[in-house]
């Protein structure tokens, strides 16, 4: 479980998060909504080191995760998969997914072995360089690559982006499915959240960096203002 | 067959080869640099020569020549780490131009330093081979125990570097580093540890080629040591790519055979000519490098 409390992030003169306060559960998939410029990215960013808040707290496990380095949060079992999934073009599948076993204190054998057995086509083409792959494979690979680290906090920043209607809905299928049966804390920050709504189980809607909506992703589903105004699902 | 291995061609093609494997390593060095951190370290050769000084003189009379060149590389390792730390550190980030001047205002001092330490006059380091060429059928063959030694080392620090990167783990923290520093971080990789290996290698293998500069025979050990190879392993980086590990050593090497021919067919004094005509060729025909792929080049 993790809990953000007043988070404030600033580039410069603008302000990026302004007072952000949720929790994410364990074992459940918490959906980051917004438009374009919300915040969704630095919120992520925020979480896992790569930007250091102005002020505010986050606590995940009862450690607090503020000015820590990404690499110490990542060995504390954060794993963060970026916007543009950040496969490296030139190592081969099995490269990125060494890469991304080396934190890990199982065998490296075994954690390939689960992740061809879960995505398969990755084993096919476990010899080929990373920038071959389609961009389904690539949100694949990157997917992979942060679990074999056993994560106990996922981070998904935009999965569904520049991919097929029916290979997001097959993505999100196998979000849902990993969260459960690992049991892991999951922020998906999506820009489609008609998508991420269908597997969460809590929302958090972001406006200009404020959140505006922090309830139970039925009630978000369901509540016609929200989507009318901050999601721009409209019928 | 014989006559083929002493003909005037062949000694040239040995020669060349032996003096291009120091080109291809200074050239390698470079590389490793580059790759990680984006610096061109115009102070390579001098660091490789106040390495190759410290090792070898400062203990001179305790030690054979195999502590030595140890004792050396051990110093150009840790020479690497602390400008890393020091100097450089600071520099990430910031406009091209800097880099450049704080590396080249570092070879300055450092030449400046090791003359007023240690005077200009060339200091003789003998090494355990002759460098006298072998000889066949009655005839000189351009290779002798030392260039053989030469040659030989090269190879061994370029397989070891090679089999770093290619197979082991540290290996891959240190590529993916290079690659993409922000992913690394967050898949827990100590990205800034890496960077500052990465100078501890790269110094650590200069300082390899200043130490066999320094051994040979015909030059002994001065401060401005590596002036000239490293004009020559600089031109063979730039032009086989400074993405390229393999494109550095195979143009040092080419480029080492080209000028050996041009001095003996040519003219000596067309030897620093035909490099530079080399270098503005190449740069003009494929900016990017012989053997690199990718588009950004930031020098």
């Amino acid at each position: 479980m993790i809990s953000v409390e007043g988070l404030c992030v600033s580039y410069g003169a603008v302000q990026a998060l302004r007072d952000v306060t949720f929790q994410a559960e364990t074992g459940k998939i918490t959906a980051v909504l917004g438009a374009n410029g919300a915040g969704k990215t630095t919120l992520l960013r925020t979480i896992s080191g790569l930007v250091s808040p102005k002020s505010g707290a986050i606590n995940f496990d009862d450690k607090s995760l503020v000015r820590q380095r990404p690499e110490n949060i990542a060995r504390l079992g954060v794993g963060h998969v970026p916007e543009g999934r950040g496969v490296i073009g030139e190592f081969t599948v099995e490269e990125n997914l060494r890469l991304g076993a080396m934190i890990s204190s199982a065998a490296l054998a075994e954690g390939l072995l689960e992740q061809y057995e879960r995505f398969p086509v990755l084993g096919e083409r476990r010899k080929q360089h990373a920038a071959k792959l389609s961009g389904g494979e690539r949100q694949m690979l990157a997917m992979a690559r942060a679990l074999i680290a056993k994560p106990t906090l996922l981070l998904l920043d935009e999965p569904s982006l520049g991919l097929a209607p029916l290979v997001t809905s097959q993505l999100m299928t196998t979000i849902r499915e990993l969260c459960t049966q690992k049991d892991l804390t999951v922020i998906l920050v999506e820009q489609n959240a008609s998508s991420a709504l269908r597997i969460a189980d809590h929302a958090v809607i972001l406006y200009l960096g404020r959140v505006v909506a922090n309830d139970e992703a039925t009630h978000v589903r369901d509540d016609e203002n929200l989507r009318r105004y901050y999601l721009g699902l409209v019928e | 067959m014989d006559a083929f291995l002493t003909s005037r061609i062949m000694s040239d093609i040995l020669e060349g080869l032996t003096n291009g494997m120091i080109y291809g390593l200074v050239a390698l060095s470079l590389v490793l640099i580059w790759r990680s951190t984006g610096i061109l370290n115009f102070a390579q050769g001098a660091m490789a020569m106040f390495s190759t000084y410290v090792g070898m003189i400062v203990f001179a009379h305790d030690f054979g020549y195999w502590p030595l060149v140890g004792i050396a590389v051990f110093v150009g390792f840790a020479m690497g780490g602390v400008t890393e730390r020091v100097l450089v550190r600071k520099l990430y980030g910031k406009p091209e131009i800097n880099p450049i001047v704080v590396m080249v205002g570092f070879l300055i001092v450092l030449e400046a330093v090791a003359a007023a330490i240690w005077s200009t006059s060339p200091r003789g380091i003998p090494s355990p081979f002759s460098p006298i060429d072998w000889q066949l059928g009655g005839h000189p063959v351009a290779l002798s125990a030392f260039s053989s030694y030469e040659i030989g080392t090269a190879l061994v620090v370029m397989t070891a570097v090679a089999v770093l990167f290619r197979f082991t783990k540290l290996g891959l923290q240190l590529r993916a580093s290079a690659l993409s520093p922000e992913v690394s971080r967050l898949l827990g990789v100590r990205v800034s540890r890496m960077l500052t290996l990465g100078w501890i290698l790269s110094t650590g293998v200069g300082t390899v080629s200043a130490v066999l500069v320094a051994s040979n025979f015909f030059t002994g050990l001065t401060p401005q040591l590596m002036d000239g190879v490293f004009a020559f392993g600089f031109i063979a980086a730039a032009v086989g790519g400074l993405d390229s590990p393999v494109g550095a050593i195979a143009s040092g090497v080419t480029i080492g055979i080209i000028l050996q021919f041009v001095g003996d067919y040519v003219n000596s004094n067309a030897i620093i000519l035909t490099a530079l005509i080399i270098l503005i060729v190449s740069l003009m025909l494929r900016p990017n490098g012989i053997f690199t792929r990718s588009a950004a080049r930031r020098v």
